[in-house]
């Protein structure tokens, strides 16, 4: 697992999905994200790193406002989508989502049919007009899920009997399913092993063709695998933020370099 | 009390043997306590645990088991033909047991000397007056063997309970001299103590075991009591409930009374259906609020109010059901009321009690409801935000889904005390027992029937009155269904999620 | 979103629209939303409206047991009619039965009316009957047997109004309602009016109705929940004494001591089964098991309390189990380590770390027992004028009683409505006590709770 390979893209080229300027989350009274800028792009897939409770999954929970549920929480400052403030009092968290999906840390299918969990989305958003419709959605999402092949005799099964690693790539599925234009993954592959975890890094890397993907990892291996941008975050505040290879080749701030080289983490 | 008597000394004993025991231990360690065995006390309860609880055992089945002894020497007293026509032996025996507790009464108050109520006879004295000056009213008149039967009866438990005595203290003596005679310095006494004590803890725990099997036992014996009086066929398709005041049978031999179940089961089905009508909406709807819903401010303030509902004695809603709810129906659905219908005669009635029982079960559905909630995992709930799912979707078509089997675990809980539920039938549902679609008429329960047969003046060997005792079978039968598969669910659906 | 659904399986992802624009089906799940909240907020309302129903009714019916009305009148207690030789003997006063004081009452009330010059049609002291209670006449005569010596002067006595006359002046009875009572007319209560105006009727604090005891059906005014608070006392000493130490000791061995297997397996799924039982399936229990079989003396708190023992059983073993849980295991390990015994290390260490949780949960399941009444039916302590107070402490186990719920009970299938007042009000006082106890379960709880 010790692959550090870094892979050099061009990725400038693309045009700036999200963007947040002095954003601020406070979870009572702590304050959880200090002052964060970033530029999320189109087309690329951007990781988050640092250390535990450093803030990284906070702010990945705040470009589509999930941290809503959490009734302590506050934030402050802008995220602009495609230009439009997401925390505009018009914005009704529910459409965001829909053009924002998420994946998250433990794979979380609910308890119905593999069908039915992919249909799930699609059906509360009204994307197919007929059945016909939505079996060519299901199969076309779980086509990009890259679990098909083990699921498609098996639609009518619960989901909850996959396994881990499917179960995660169905749950990926699922987000897709609603035809986001960005995909949020908190920690995807914690909760998996090795060879799932390859399969769904490898998913990664596919949809990166057709959505802006942002994904927080533990693991700087991973970041260095499948991101072509990083971010490092450290005790609520954004340190470094560039190229996935120049922030491991050759980090600006002593911060990043501790972390990467192991001395904080 | 003699009873009471017996106690006592066995304790006193208990006391004493603590004492000499633990002296003789200590003396034996030449008074310090550190050569022996164990700590000095231990010793003391050794002696009076051994005083005190074969003693007690003892006492114990001996109660239990002396009034079988007496009651079956007593009944070869009373001969086959003078059972008479529509009693039973069981009837002469309950005879015979209040003229020998009057008989007593009479010793007791003086008026009677004990030879002198051990020998009078019926040919020479009025038994039913004398008995009646000590205030012992007796039904009719006693007739001679019934009498000798008394007579006999008192002797033998006056005979028995001296022997009891006896046999008790001897009982606690001998385990006194045991086990003061093991008391020295090498002895384990804190390990026999020990396994005593465990032994008495298993025998705490069993006490559940015991009450369900005392519930069994008497359910069933009267239950079949009742079966040799009147046919199990009529009670359970009879479709009238009309017990004849005076019990009794015609001339065929058939029993006058109809004491069909349908009606009642009738009625308990339709108001605990109309409770659970009102119970199981308001109930989920308010745990779906508190729990996905309510701010920390609300639902410290609502939930606890709602659960006051529940700390609420059954007699108050049944009052409530009786002298508001049911007035106020009147005012809306009876005769001359706010809708000018004609529906409702009378205050006590289906909807009022199911109504009321409604409000009853509230807070029982709503926190079993919210603990079920609560169960499911927030991951289930952030899968469904997260792709764009509003809160009351992810609530219908996530949640609850996923809580289905434990909500439905819960409703049969409810079903199950609705069922059960006694006191607001008793005083909001009515006494008439009819087969009636209008919910506005007063129909009557399983439980209320329980209630007013037993109550009643009945004697407790007709079928009037252990009629009552089949109608708890049904009841305990369908309840512990209830209860034992709704549990099955709950437990099964816990399981899945930890 | 619109050429979306037109299209739904574009190659390139579906472009949505402006996050600020909401589209007709947003709007209409968001209102689908609001409406389900607003059925959340209605259900939540309507539990509490059943709640603040429930107490004003409460409150607003049985206030009124807690003032009772009163006669102050002037009795002459003449030789000639209470003790006719003279004497002063007590054995031949107390041959004067209550209707000998009855005219001596009605009399002195008359005589109040025609000196303070009340304008009235009645004159003759047989009429002054509807105003008084019955219980007057019992009241004046237990004065006089206690001292003889007042005979022959005139005593000051407040005797009870009758119920009527209370009702009235609590507004349940009124000019319309009396017109068909034969016991009391309209004209009545013109005089009622009157004497209240004089200072003579007057409506005072009911001590009596907590503390004294049951009347008959005719006198309403005179019942009181004193004795079958005893009742309900004694009942509770039995639970207590019953259930705190075999629920102990049953949850110990369950929790500390049991091994897995199928004799535990029965023990849990019947205590959790008896926790459900109807409550009236325990009374045909105590019925069968104490009373016909084991010939246990009937309507006594004895047996009540051994019903409510076994129906409190689970309540107390299932809360004690939880805080034995609560208490760590490091606990344990650390009194084994020191040598003590298992047995040692439960009854020094885990059992008092755990007795504030067990003392809560006994608490609840002793005001679950004193609100039960359903048993209480089938052992009979209803049906009967619980009109004396017990002798002495044993007496106070076996002498046939009744209990606060039940004396509720009692009053409520009375045919007087006066009744209904004594019920709720008998209402109040149980829910006093009920209150009291969960208060204390709660300060306990507050008190005592460790987080480990």
């Amino acid at each position: 697992m010790n692959d550090m390979r870094i892979v050099e893209r061009k990725v400038d080229a693309n045009e700036v999905k999200i963007s947040a300027r002095t954003c601020q989350v406070y979870y009572g009274d702590t304050h959880a994200i200090k002052d964060v800028d970033v530029d999320i792009q189109d087309k690329t897939v951007t990781a988050f790193i640092g250390p535990s409770g450093c803030g990284k999954s906070t702010f990945l929970r705040c470009l589509n406002r999930m941290n809503d549920t959490i009734d302590i929480c506050r934030v402050e400052g802008d995220i602009h989508l495609d230009g439009e403030d997401i925390y505009d009092p018009k914005v009704d968290p529910v459409q965001l989502r829909a053009k924002v999906g998420m994946v998250f840390q433990k794979p979380n299918p609910f308890p119905k049919s593999i069908y039915d969990n992919i249909a799930y989305g699609p059906r509360i958003h009204g994307l197919a007009k007929t059945k016909a419709d939505l079996d060519e959605i299901v199969e076309k999402s779980l086509r990009r899920g890259a679990i098909w092949d083990e699921v498609k005799d098996r639609l009518h099964a619960p989901g909850t009997g996959l396994s881990g690693g499917q179960q995660q790539r169905l749950c990926i599925a699922r987000a897709i399913a609603t035809e986001p234009e960005v995909l949020l993954m908190d920690e995807p592959c914690s909760a998996l092993d090795p060879i799932a975890t390859a399969q769904v890094e490898e998913l990664i890397d596919e949809l990166r063709a057709r959505y802006s993907v942002v994904i927080v990892t533990h693991s700087m291996q991973q970041a260095a695998r499948v991101s072509q941008k990083t971010a490092f975050f450290h005790l609520g505040n954004l340190v470094e933020f560039g190229e996935t290879g120049q922030i491991f080749t050759n980090p600006q701030d002593p911060r990043t370099e501790s972390y990467i080289t192991g001395r904080i983490g | 009390m003699p009873v009471l008597w017996i106690v006592l000394i066995v304790l006193t004993l208990g006391g004493v043997g603590f004492v000499i025991g633990r002296m003789r231990a200590m003396a034996s360690a030449d008074g310090d306590p550190r050569h022996l065995h164990s700590l000095p006390n231990y010793y003391g309860t050794h002696v009076f645990l051994a005083v005190t609880v074969p003693s007690m055992l003892l006492l114990v089945m001996w109660l239990l088991v002396q009034p079988l002894v007496i009651n079956s020497q007593v009944s070869s007293l009373i001969p086959q033909e003078a059972v008479s026509e529509g009693s039973s032996l069981g009837l002469m025996m309950a005879d015979v047991r209040r003229v020998a507790d009057g008989l007593d009464t009479a010793v007791a108050a003086g008026a009677m000397t004990s030879e002198e109520a051990s020998q009078i006879r019926t040919e020479f004295t009025d038994i039913r007056e004398r008995l009646g000056a000590v205030g012992v009213a007796l039904g009719s008149d006693v007739r001679p063997e019934v009498l000798k039967a008394a007579q006999r009866y008192r002797e033998l438990s006056g005979r028995y309970g001296l022997i009891m005595a006896v046999v008790i203290i001897g009982i606690a003596l001998a385990g006194m001299a045991f086990a003061w005679s093991r008391s020295h310095a090498e002895f384990r006494a804190r390990n026999v103590v020990e396994s005593a004590i465990k032994s008495l803890l298993i025998l705490a725990s069993s006490i559940a075991i015991l009450t369900t099997v005392g519930i069994v036992l008497s359910l069933i014996f009267n239950t079949i009591e009742f079966f040799k009086l009147y046919p199990a066929a009529n009670f359970f398709f009879e479709p009238t409930w009309l017990p004849s005041f005076g019990g009794g049978t015609d001339s065929d031999g058939n029993p006058l009374s109809k004491l069909g179940i349908l009606p009642l089961l009738w009625g308990t089905l339709y108001i605990s259906v109309i409770a659970l009508l009102v119970a199981v909406p308001i109930g989920l709807f308010a745990a779906i609020y508190l729990s996905e819903y309510a701010g920390p401010a609300t639902r410290a303030f609502a939930k606890p109010m709602i659960e006051v509902l529940a700390g609420i004695p059954t007699i108050v809603y049944g009052l409530f059901a009786l002298l508001t709810v049911g007035p106020l129906l009147v005012d809306v659905f009876g005769a001359g009321g706010l809708l000018n219908v004609s529906w409702m005669q009378g205050g006590t009635a289906v909807m009022t009690a199911g109504l009321v029982m409604g409000i009853m079960l509230i807070p029982f559905v709503s926190s079993l409801s919210d603990d079920i909630i609560n169960a499911v995992p927030q991951a289930m709930r952030d899968g469904s935000l997260g792709l764009g799912a509003t809160k009351s979707e992810t609530i219908k078509q996530v949640v609850l889904p996923a809580a289905l089997p434990g909500i439905v675990g819960a409703i049969l809980l409810a079903a199950s005390r609705a069922i059960g539920e006694t006191m607001i039938v008793v005083l909001g549902a009515g006494a008439a027992a009819r087969l009636s679609m209008n919910p506005f008429d007063a129909m009557t329960t399983v439980t209320a029937k329980i209630v007013s047969q037993l109550t009643g003046d009945a004697d407790f060997a007709s079928p009037e009155a252990l009629v009552a005792f089949a109608l708890g079978m049904t009841l305990f039968l369908v309840t512990l269904g209830l209860n034992i598969f709704a549990l099955y669910i709950v437990r099964k659906y816990r399981e899945q999620y930890e | 979103m619109t050429d979306a659904t037109a299209n739904p399986v574009q190659p390139d992802g579906r472009k949505h629209g402006s996050l600020l624009q909401q589209d007709a089906r947003i709007k209409r799940r968001n209102a689908s939303e609001a409406r389900f909240k607003f059925y959340g907020i209605l259900a939540v309302a309507t539990g509490l409206f059943f709640l603040v129903a429930l107490l004003w009714a409460i409150i607003s019916n049985g206030t009124g047991a807690f003032s009772q009305t009163y006669l102050t009148v002037q009795v002459e207690l003449l030789e000639s009619k209470l003790d006719k030789k003279g004497n002063r003997d007590i054995a031949d006063i107390k041959k004067v039965s209550t209707f000998g004081y009855t005219p001596l009452i009605q009399d002195a009330l008359l005589k109040e009316v025609q000196d303070r010059g009340i304008e009235t049609e009645f004159a003759k002291k047989k009429d002054m009957k509807a105003l008084i209670s019955a219980s007057a006449a019992a009241q004046v005569r237990d004065h006089v047997i206690a001292n003889p010596d007042l005979i022959g002067q005139t005593v000051e006595f407040r005797v009870l109004a009758s119920s009527r006359v209370d009702g009235y002046l609590k507004d349940r009875v009124s000019r319309e309602s009396v017109a068909r009572d034969k016991n009391i007319s309209p004209a009545h209560l013109d005089l009622t009016d009157a004497l209240v105006e004089a200072g003579v009727i007057k409506k005072i604090f009911n001590l009596d109705f907590i503390l004294g005891s049951d009347a008959s059906d005719t006198r309403p005014e005179a019942a009181g929940m004193g004795v079958s608070m005893l009742g309900s006392l004694f009942m509770m000493l039995v639970v207590l004494g019953l259930s705190l130490p075999i629920g102990v000791a049953a949850s110990i061995y369950l929790e500390e001591f049991a091994p897995q297997n199928r004799w535990t397996d029965l023990i849990e799924v019947n205590i959790s089964n008896l926790a459900a039982v109807p409550s009236i399936v325990f009374g045909i229990l105590g019925l069968a098991v104490f009373i016909q079989f084991a010939h246990l003396p009937q309507s006594a708190p004895l047996v009540g309390g051994l019903v409510l023992t076994l129906m409190t059983l689970p309540t107390i073993i299932i809360a004690t189990r939880a805080s034995l849980k609560a208490v760590p295991p490091s606990i344990r390990d650390a009194a084994l380590g020191v040598g003590a015994s298992k047995m040692q290390s439960v009854f020094h260490h885990v059992l008092p770390l755990a007795a504030p949780g067990i003392l809560t949960g006994t608490i609840i399941g002793l005001a679950q027992a004193l609100g039960e009444t359903a048993p209480l039916l089938l052992i009979g302590m209803v049906g009967f004028i619980a009109s004396n107070y017990p002798e002495g402490v044993l007496d106070g186990f076996v002498a046939p009683n009744s209990a606060m719920p039940a004396q509720i009970y009692e009053w409520a299938k009375r045919a007087d409505p006066a009744f209904y007042e004594r019920a709720w009000g008998g209402i109040i006082i149980l829910l006093v006590f009920l209150i009291t106890m969960n208060i204390i379960a709660i300060i306990l709880r507050r008190r005592f709770e460790r987080r480990w």
